[in-house]
């Protein structure tokens, strides 16, 4: 032993001495935790949004070194950061990027976990702990939208504020103790700014490590959906089907970072408002109390509830739609009936409700970005009668048909 | 000490601690849920407002866009047809009699929603009761897109409400209510207060 590996020896005894827990916590999480080897494309998603988050936290913090959180000022402030801070267009442009990127992560995310049956027993806590922070997500997404004081930022808050105006009875004076004014104006954007830059991420840094600590409880799902659990290596005593997150996942992850990069590099420097859909054409123009812009909708990540909520002709009840269609996700694990997991062994009939339930997303997010004709408006009746019954009939639909068997073991598809 | 049996007397005394404890943390959040409220100065910000409409003009597409309160009250003229418009519309409206008084004060529940005599000025609060938008003009009586016989009126951009040139709402459209007429009065043929009602009425 050189003295090298002493001194790196005796540093680790030290440690290990004062901390004992560090390196078994290192194991279970890392090293020794075991996730199945076959993962696929979709299993990028969980480790990208982090990234993400990581992203959106360290901009964030450089942000908020030249915001102005105040009518008055924030949007010659973000004009500020985008002209006159060195380097600043590009922390800007990273972190409204990061957000779109973030709903993409996560939209991903949750369709995988979808297809694949990964909210089913035993991952159920999983499941909600993740649209818990879905909702937490979309809150923080809509308030750091309202802080650089456009136009679309005013009357976005406007409107998402007045939701709570369709609570019976308290619905006006929660408007105005949410806005802490009779209007959207200099006290909203101030506690939206302190809402948006330390509560919400303190709330979404303790769900993901909740998110993360209840998955390595139970273990990660697999596309064949088999519990890796089952198999042990004779010889090794290790799962069969198991590979230690690390080095394996973290490798794998880093080629996926990478490639993710590349491409949210090519949009930060290239197209960073991608054509008004990640940062809206009216919101370079200075908030405006007295004047609603012509063509008012939120960015692409909410334009499925808004095109629900916009469908619906009665106030109460079209909140009550929008806000139902977010919570009824968390109801999922336990509407789910189907004996198999994974999308590979389910029957003909649920395949083709989850494609029909994917593509009726995707329809209503484009339905919402458009003006609304009566066409248009009675289509996303239909589509948003179809989500809602997607999920209401689930304990039915998702047990008709025949199943294929599913193995013991994961199959490679090399 | 290794007493087995639970003393209820302590439990007692535990839960007791555990009520008055919960009642502090009640009671010590009552300055940050309050701080959530419009301030004392916010609240001073709510007096009424003088406006000249001696520059109104009598076309068709004119408005004048006041701050009270810091929403947009709108002041337009409405022609004789405008006007005479309104009635033939009743069937289509949700509340075409302005019932609901939180929207229309006493004085102007009528046809044109305005003071008596003073029909051809429409005074409206231009924030939809839906979400809160301020809906377009559209004072043309043409067909539109979302209704062929337009009689003129108001469009919001948010969610496609409508609403006829006195403020009231169409039916199948998400607001649930006519557009709020503010208190307001006549100090002579040329001034309107904007937040004062016109005297004698409430």
């Amino acid at each position: 032993m050189n003295k090298i590996d002493k001194a790196v020896a005796g540093l680790t005894g030290w440690f290990n001495e004062r901390a004992p827990g560090f390196m078994p916590a290192y194991k279970k999480h890392m090293s020794e935790y075991y996730a199945p080897k076959n993962f696929n494309f979709f299993y990028y998603f969980g480790s990208l949004a982090l990234l993400v988050l990581v992203n959106q936290i360290v901009t964030g913090i450089f942000l908020t070194m030249h915001f102005k959180p105040s009518a008055a000022e924030a949007f010659a402030s973000v004009e500020y950061i985008m002209r006159d801070v060195p380097g600043g267009s590009i922390i800007r442009y990273m972190h409204s990027t990061g957000a779109s990127l973030f709903f993409i992560t996560v939209y991903f995310h949750m369709f995988r976990g979808l297809i694949y049956g990964s909210y089913q027993k035993p991952r159920e806590l999983v499941w909600v702990l993740g649209v818990l922070i879905f909702l937490v997500l979309m809150a923080e997404a809509f308030m750091g939208y309202v802080l650089p004081w456009g136009q679309m930022s005013y009357w976005g808050a406007q409107v998402i504020i007045n939701l709570f105006g369709a609570v019976p009875v308290i619905g006006p004076e929660l408007t105005e103790w949410i806005r802490g004014d009779y209007l959207v104006s200099d006290a909203t954007i101030n506690r939206f700014f302190a809402l948006h830059v330390i509560a919400l991420p303190l709330v979404i840094l303790l769900l993901v490590v909740l998110h993360l600590g209840a998955l390595h409880e139970v273990g990660s799902n697999n596309p064949e959906g088999v519990d890796i659990k089952k198999v042990k290596n004779p010889e090794t005593g290790k799962y069969a089907d198991g590979i230690p997150f690390h080095p394996y996942y973290t490798v794998k992850d880093l080629f996926g970072a990478g490639f993710f990069l590349t491409i949210a590099a090519f949009i930060i420097f290239f197209v960073p408002t991608v054509g008004g859909l990640f940062l809206e054409h009216d919101n370079f123009v200075p908030a405006n109390p007295l004047v609603t812009p012509l063509h008012i909708k939120p960015v692409w990540y909410f334009t499925p509830y808004y095109a629900m909520l916009r469908a619906i002709p009665d106030k109460l009840f079209g909140v009550m739609v929008m806000g139902g269609a977010t919570l009824i996700l968390f109801a999922l694990p336990w509407l789910d009936r189907s004996p198999v997991k994974s999308i590979r062994y389910r029957s003909t009939f649920s395949k083709i409700m989850i494609a029909l339930f994917t593509v009726s997303f995707l329809v209503l997010m484009w339905l919402g970005m458009q003006a609304g004709s009566t066409t248009q408006t009675w289509v996303a009746r239909a589509l948003t009668a179809f989500y809602f019954g997607f999920f209401i009939f689930m304990p039915w639909w998702s047990r008709i048909g025949e199943t294929k068997p599913v193995p013991d073991r994961v199959t490679m598809h090399d | 000490m290794a007493n087995e049996e639970v003393s209820s007397s302590r439990r007692n005394l535990l839960i007791a601690t555990g009520v008055v404890g919960a009642m502090g943390v009640v009671g010590a959040s009552v300055p940050f849920i309050s701080s959530f409220q419009p301030s004392a100065r916010a609240k001073t910000a709510g007096a009424p407002v003088d406006v000249d409409i001696s520059k109104i003009d009598n076309e068709p597409g004119m408005r004048m866009i006041v701050q009270w309160r810091g929403k947009p009250v709108w002041i337009f003229k409405r022609t004789k047809e405008q006007l005479a418009a309104l009635p033939s519309l009743d069937n289509r409206l949700r509340d075409p009699k302005s019932d609901n008084p939180d929207q229309t004060p006493a004085f102007a529940k009528n046809e044109a929603r305005t003071i008596v005599g003073k029909e051809n000025i429409a005074v409206i609060v231009g924030v939809c009761t839906h979400l809160g938008c301020s809906p377009s003009f559209v004072p043309e009586m043409l067909p539109q897109v979302y209704d062929s016989e337009w009689k003129g009126g108001f469009y919001c951009p948010c969610h496609q409400s409508r609403f006829d040139l006195a403020g009231r709402v169409f039916q199948g459209v998400p607001a649930p209510s006519n557009l709020e007429i503010p208190p307001y009065h006549f100090v002579d043929e040329n001034k309107i207060i904007v937040g004062v009602p016109p005297k004698g009425a409430a």
